[in-house]
């Protein structure tokens, strides 16, 4: 049992490639002890009869419930991740949850909404790694409606494609085994640095909402965006706004209330990182 | 008569002081049986009026519960508006069912409970408009194929499910109570003629059953459902209602009196029965004198099967005689729906029919 922050995490799983993703990127994670509260209670599993041995699957359950279609078995790690994904964005916990990957230097976070394919997790990973921000999450801002505060959820970082071998080039990198043919193309995970886990109960607020897309080579560009728009821009990529209802609603106003927010276009990573640091430093 | 195993989940809704004294493990157990049976925002109305100070984790799952459920709440009177809008040309009473209902009548049992379709009550001779009205507001009938729609329109006690085609919320529109295959007949006029407006005075046509009714209605649904998969939250709605409502002494005179007048007084029984022996549900022994001499009282083997099959009570025991019993009670119930010669044909074509779509899928990856 893990505190992955904000949660506490029960993960049982007889696979080998669980076993290595965990010891690869979960040691530096508090362990708990049984008699903890559990807010997810999660198995990953072989499938069962003919499937445990012919084209081998792996299945996900949340509390004893299988929650998902199977997966081919060598998926079982990225299942885990999805899985846990989905366990935050849709167990009803009273926060916010959007699409969105969020670093934080002290306790001013930048926040970075995206569509999938908009490079948000190679500059996520490109800020933690390089740039000296501590990662909140890749892909989940989580915030807490009452206190306007984004709860840290570092977890390894995944990554798309060519963003594999751009960030598998950084100094010191810790990456896992490539996944090729996911439902998102060749995947691959990186640890974030130490120094995010070990913060991870420190809550930060948005000062800075970014909206990142990538273009090959295209010009680098930033311009300032009104909270109207990053407001509805955002809740395209909030997961459960619709149902937290009002408090939703307040807590995304109260959020950009204090927050300058812009839309930037890059063609490098380097571009992305200049961007940002522009921005965050002005 | 075999007493229930330990439960938990039903020693903190019954007493929910006793929470305070729970350890972190019994927390887990606790909230996990609670989400499992649909009875989380249930869970946090009673440790929210019992005054319980719940640990944060926990109460972190207790709070998403209640703000879900307030969120359905609106979205439900939402939902009956846009209902009212396009049936109100028609100046038909519409009678709420269950979940709406009790939302609309603003009864106890909406509070902390989760839902899912809006089922909704009228005359037969309305149904043709109201379904034209019902599509050209954006409903689409749910069903598609030709059996399915046949089946619905000639023996069931409701039109096809139709599902509003923005919003994707389901809506129920039934004629009767139950089956026109089943052998109570249940005269639905009764419940249509009892009903009151809401205290929304902007949705006029729309009306809620009588209290008497509603507890009907939750209770003969209950054991006639072939799936128990929400009954003890289902369980949980009555007792909730009873304690709610019983208070006129005359309470328990009519609802004994509309239960008989409506053939429906064994269903009832059988419902209540099982109220007060899972949730302890206050029932004066008259109530159920009177409804046995309506021909209501509950064969022990009914009650047995019953138990057992409610998820989340027998759960540590061997999992084939919850299944047995579940499989009596799906078997039961489409007895109690059809009459054997209506009821072979039905399963067979089901079979085959789901038999032709898995293949179907197989061909096509």
């Amino acid at each position: 049992m893990l505190r992955i922050a904000p949660f506490n995490v029960r993960i049982r799983s007889p696979l080998a490639t669980v076993k290595d993703h965990f010891q690869r990127f979960y040691t530096k994670y508090p362990v708990l002890d049984q008699a903890s509260f559990v807010d997810f209670d999660l198995r990953v599993c072989p499938g069962v009869g003919i499937r445990r041995f012919w084209k081998p699957q792996s299945r996900f359950f949340l509390d004893e419930v299988d929650a998902f279609f199977p997966l081919p078995q060598q998926q079982a790690a990225p299942m885990f991740e999805w899985g846990l994904n989905w366990c935050v964005a849709s167990r009803p916990l009273g926060y916010l949850v959007m699409h969105a990957g969020v670093l934080a230097k002290r306790n001013a976070a930048l926040m970075m909404p995206g569509h999938p394919g908009a490079g948000k997790s190679t500059l996520t990973a490109s800020l933690n790694l390089l740039g000296g921000w501590r990662l909140l999450s890749d892909e989940l801002a989580i915030l807490d409606p009452e206190t306007g505060d984004l709860l840290p959820h570092p977890r390894p970082i995944c990554l798309k494609n060519e963003a594999i071998d751009i960030v598998a080039g950084f100094d010191g990198s810790v990456m896992g085994p490539k996944y090729t043919d996911t439902r998102k193309g060749t995947i691959s995970h990186v640890s974030c640095d130490q120094r995010s886990i070990e913060n991870a109960a420190n809550r930060a607020k948005v000062n800075w909402v970014v909206f990142p897309r990538f273009e090959k080579g295209c010009r680098a560009k930033s311009s300032e965006l009104s909270r109207v728009e990053a407001f509805s821009m955002i809740s395209e990529q909030s997961f459960n706004r619709e149902r937290m209802g009002e408090a939703g609603f307040d807590a995304m106003c109260a959020m950009l209330d204090n927050a300058s927010c812009y839309q930037i276009q890059y063609g490098s990573t380097q571009a992305g990182l200049d961007l940002i640091k522009g921005i965050t430093e002005r | 008569m075999t007493s229930l195993p330990d439960s938990l989940l039903l020693d903190i809704l019954k007493i929910p002081q006793n929470a305070s004294k729970l350890d972190p493990s019994q927390w887990v157990t606790l909230i996990h049986d609670a989400r499992a049976t649909n009875l989380l925002g249930s869970l946090a109305r009673r440790l929210d009026a019992g005054q319980v100070t719940v640990p944060p984790g926990p109460k972190r799952h207790l709070d998403g519960a209640t703000q879900l459920g307030h969120r359905q709440r609106r979205s439900v009177k939402w939902e009956v508006n846009e209902i009212h809008n396009a049936l109100r040309p028609l100046q038909r009473p519409i009678v709420l069912l269950k979940g709406a209902a009790y939302v609309l009548a603003v009864h106890p049992a909406s509070l902390g409970r989760l839902f899912g379709d809006i089922d909704i009550l009228v005359d037969k001779d309305a149904l043709g408009d109201v379904e034209s009205r019902l599509m050209l507001n954006g409903w689409v009938s749910a069903k598609a194929s030709p059996y399915d729609q046949r089946y619905y329109r000639k023996w069931m006690h409701e039109l096809p499910p139709m599902t509003n085609v923005k919003r994707g919320t389901v809506l129920d529109i039934h004629h009767n109570i139950l089956p026109t295959t089943s052998n109570a007949r249940p005269d639905p006029q009764n419940i249509i003629a009892r009903s009151t407006q809401t205290a929304d005075t902007s949705i006029p046509w729309m009306r809620v059953p009588c209290p008497e009714d509603l507890l009907i209605h939750s209770l003969t649904h209950l054991v006639h459902e072939g799936e128990l998969g929400n009954g003890l939250r289902d369980l949980n709605d009555i007792d909730v209602m009873v304690r709610a409502c019983a208070y006129p002494s005359d309470f328990w005179h009519r609802f004994v009196e509309f239960a008989e007048c409506m053939q429906l007084s064994a269903q009832v029984a059988l419902g209540l029965t099982l109220a007060q022996r899972v949730f302890a549900t206050p029932i004066p022994e008259s109530a159920f004198k009177a409804l046995a001499g309506g021909g209501g009282a509950p064969p022990r083997w009914l009650l047995w099967v019953y138990l057992r099959a409610l998820p989340g009570l027998f759960d540590k025991q061997p999992q084939w005689t919850a299944m047995l019993a579940r499989w009596v009670i799906y078997v039961r119930s489409h007895a109690l729906r059809m009459p054997i010669h209506l009821l072979v044909p039905h399963l067979l074509i089901k079979g085959f029919s789901r038999l032709a779509i898995s293949k179907k899928q197989e061909e096509t990856p």
